[in-house]
């Protein structure tokens, strides 16, 4: 049967099952938008910007574990998607960039609106294809999926040019592919599975690093099994949060930059670390020559190029999470070893005191202003119970995100960590939500990471994807001016952003919800009232501007090195004091 | 320390590019290299000398079949191996020197491949070592112009395998 390369690509993607396209049209590929127009299976979300039809396809990606597609034109189409591709290639997200290319008797002529789309997405993408002849179609958009599904996950671009739409050709799809340089690696080696058996066994001071790889691989039972059958505490990475329940007693929440205090003393004193899934992140190892200095570090991942890059691995199992956990359980139980939980026992009351001793708290004195920790930690009450999925910007709001809002279940959580992009929550919000149509959907934002793309509040008032947004507004890029405070000497260089927009009147011009909370006493009364529309909301919470975020470790640190609140010797500079947006203009402008 | 890795690769556009941008991105050094395609045309060899630790070269060749590209690597290091490079060297000639020039081309067993009343080409081949010891005595009398290859390199056949291949035995009785 000949199809034209335009239907040939809908009907691939129906095959594969997707149901959601996030895009934006242009020249080149209206013969393919012009197909999808025609049918109904797969919905066409139009967005506002090709970096928010990225972001999407991630958020899509993370909250269903199933591939998130876009669809862009050639040019300034494909390079407005860079960044989402980068930060997939970071975090490991499976998304399919689709992007138009010109004709290609034009390709390498500099013709109108070309890109050199798969030389510029080379280094970030796992593979890009360019399609050069319509009856390959097919197999390239088969091996696309397979390949950023497969393995370690990572963004793929098919580049179609337009002629290759517009031409006829065989229709193949071929159920399975298999491509001769790549195979990865899901049985771990026995023989090291034993290795790490005797070594669990052996552990007096173990713990459990575990990073997103376990959420990939959907190995959370095994992971929580492992660790009751162990009795070993676990530490999470930023990627890794909810792949354990963060509500259980052995979890010691988020470890690194601004991890716990117990995870991070937890994972410095001891003498086995068991790290799953997870790439040894310099935001998690801080001075990498001081890692866990007295730990035999064991650790499972799939991408071998993970393994010893940048610490030493005493047990390298190069596997899939999942179905190396599944055997080390088997033979954690053929060898029983209760005798070693006993001798653990002053292990845990070590960890116990230090989880004592410095619990993640915060203080919100009634008349002050509100602290953005509490923000999160009310916004979690009112939220437990309806399981939401809770994306987040990139700065402090998102570290007080990380270390307030209980997940105690994979996938609800969406958050740039690799690549840390600004602008990354609310799109990526927006595509869980058009996932799952029913479910919350919260964004915790920044005010200057809101403002990278908060073009798609149209995207999702349009699509009636009612995400609730709440901005946790400092007037500041919060972390570069913590940053300055301790170690700039409080010169505030570039970081005020001052008071505006209005987010209130933002979200109004969309057709969108706006509130607005000023003091601690209206922070519940806002939540409730977002909870109850049934519109996109923004949230515009007024937050002390001059909250650091602690614990942290100073870039170069040690784990256990810890600043844990403001040092006496800070200086802060000339201090701009922020005021509500749209009140008293003239101070603001004085400020 | 100095390694020679032999990376089989998809004969395909974009995948010098592939392997290139993976040694520049992070860094990684490459002092040669060299590409032709296989007796199965669909793929080809590259030759890369670059220079590491064993943490580094570790890196390098995990890196390297991390690219779905690539179908095989080997760390030619890791046992004996034979390398050979050809150097092409243009040299001027005076009258009195065209007598040693072939005489240091004998003693490399190099070949003159073209002559003028100034010049010779003389093509040598060779491992590094004496490549660089013929450019090094040419010199003197004046090299015009000098391309490499690269090194190319292939892993030495274990003699007990070696016999084990019925196929060699018998194209030897001929
Ligand atoms: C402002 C800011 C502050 C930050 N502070 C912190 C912090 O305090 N603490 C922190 O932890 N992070 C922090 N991060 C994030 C940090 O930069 C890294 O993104 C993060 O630590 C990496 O997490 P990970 O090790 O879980 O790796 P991921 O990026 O999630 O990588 C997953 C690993 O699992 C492997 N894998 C994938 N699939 C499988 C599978 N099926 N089976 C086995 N293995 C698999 C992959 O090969 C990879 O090695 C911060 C980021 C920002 C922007
Ligand atoms: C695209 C991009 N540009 C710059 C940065 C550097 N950066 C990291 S955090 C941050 C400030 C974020 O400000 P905001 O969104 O208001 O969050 P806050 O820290 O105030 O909570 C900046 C500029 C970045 N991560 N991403
Ligand atoms: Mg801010």
């Amino acid at each position: 049967m000949k199809l034209t390369g335009a239907e040939i690509f809908v009907e691939c993607l129906r095959r594969e099952g997707v149901k959601t396209i996030f895009g934006l049209p242009g020249g080149v590929v209206l013969k393919i938008f012009d197909v999808l127009h025609q049918q109904k299976d797969i919905e066409v979300i139009l967005t506002r910007h090709e970096a928010g039809a990225g972001h999407m396809a991630e958020g899509y990606a993370k909250a269903t574990g199933k591939p998130g597609v876009a669809l862009v034109t050639s040019g300034p189409g494909m390079t407005n998607v860079v960044t989402p591709l980068v930060d997939a290639y970071m975090d490991s997200v499976p998304i399919v960039v689709f992007t138009g290319q010109v004709p290609t008797h034009l390709i390498g002529n500099d013709a109108f609106q070309e890109a050199d789309n798969v030389g510029i997405s080379r280094p970030c993408t796992k593979y890009n294809f360019l399609v050069k002849d319509v009856n390959d179609l097919g197999q390239i958009i088969k091996e696309a999926f397979y390949i950023a599904m497969t393995g370690r996950p990572g963004p793929v671009l098919v580049d179609i040019p337009k002629d290759v739409a517009m031409n006829k050709g065989e229709f193949h799809y071929p159920d399975r592919v298999s491509i001769r340089g790549y195979s990865p690696t899901y049985e771990g080696n026995k023989w090291q599975i034993k290795q790490a058996v005797e070594a669990i066994h052996k552990a007096r001071k173990p713990i459990i690093y575990v990073g997103g790889g376990a959420i990939f691989s959907n190995a959370h039972e095994e992971l929580l099994e492992l660790a009751e059958l162990t009795q070993i505490p676990v530490d999470m990475t930023l990627m890794a949060l909810g792949a354990f329940p963060g509500s259980h007693p052995l979890s010691l929440g988020m470890m690194g930059m601004h991890g716990s205090y117990a995870s991070n003393m937890a994972v410095h004193f001891s003498d086995l670390v068991i790290a799953i899934g997870a790439r040894f992140d310099d935001r998690v190892t801080g001075k990498v020559s001081e890692f866990c200095p007295e730990a035999k570090v064991l650790h499972i991942d799939i991408d071998p190029t993970s393994i010893r890059k940048n610490v030493h691995v005493d047990i390298p199992i190069v596997g899939d999470v999942k179905t190396v956990l599944r055997e080390l359980i088997a033979m954690l139980k053929a060898t029983p070893n209760g005798h070693s939980i006993e001798q653990r026992k002053p292990w845990w009351t070590q960890v116990n005191e230090w989880k004592a001793k410095h619990p993640l708290t915060y203080v919100q004195p009634p008349d002050a202003l509100i602290k953005p920790q509490y923000v999160i930690d009310r916004l979690y009450q009112f939220t437990k119970d309806k399981d939401p999925i809770v994306s987040t910007d990139v700065g402090q709001h998102q570290m007080w995100a990380a270390q307030h809002f209980v997940l105690n279940k994979p996938r609800r959580w969406l958050t740039s960590g690799g690549l840390g992009t600004m602008g990354f929550g609310m799109p990526a919000a927006l595509g869980a939500q058009a996932a799952f149509r029913d479910k919350l959907v919260l964004c915790i934002a920044g005010d200057g990471s809101f403002q990278m793309n908060m073009q798609e509040m149209a995207t999702a008032v349009v699509n009636k994807l009612p995400v609730k947004v709440f901005i946790l507004n400092n007037h500041f890029h919060g972390m570069v001016r913590q940053w300055q405070d301790l170690f700039y000497e409080g010169r505030y260089a570039s970081s005020y952003l001052d008071t505006v927009p209005d987010f209130v009147k933002l979200a109004e011009a969309f057709n969108a919800v706006g509130l607005r909370a000023k003091k601690a006493d209206e922070v519940d009364g806002v939540i409730k009232e977002a909870l109850k529309a049934d519109k996109p909301v923004i949230v515009d919470i007024e937050v002390d501007p001059y909250e650091n975020c602690y614990p942290m470790i100073p870039a170069g640190g040690c784990n256990h090195e810890m600043i844990l609140e403001d040092p006496p010797e800070m200086k802060r500079g000339e201090k701009p004091v922020p005021k509500v947006a749209g009140e008293d203009k003239d101070a603001v402008l004085t400020a | 320390m100095e390694h020679i890795i032999s990376v089989l690769v998809e004969n395909k556009f974009g995948v010098l590019s592939r392997v290139a941008n993976l040694f520049s991105g992070r860094g990684y050094n490459i002092e040669t290299l060299s590409v032709a395609p296989t007796l199965d045309p669909s793929m080809s060899m590259m030759t890369i000398v670059t220079q590491g630790d064993d943490r580094i070269i570790e890196q390098i060749v995990k890196q390297l079949n991390k690219v779905i590209d690539v179908i095989k690597v080997v760390d030619l290091n890791e046992a004996e191996f034979v390398e050979r490079e050809t150097a092409l060297i243009k040299i001027h000639t005076r009258q009195e020197d065209r007598a040693e020039a072939l005489r240091i081309a004998d003693i490399f067993r190099g070949k003159v491949v073209d002559s003028t009343p100034t010049t010779y080409t003389i093509e040598v081949t060779g491992d590094v070592r004496k490549v660089e010891a013929c450019i090094n005595l040419l010199q003197p009398l004046g090299i015009k112009e000098l391309v490499r290859t690269g090194r190319v390199a292939i892993a030495r056949e274990p003699v007990r395998q070696a016999v084990a291949q019925p196929r060699r035995i018998l194209k030897e009785e001929k």
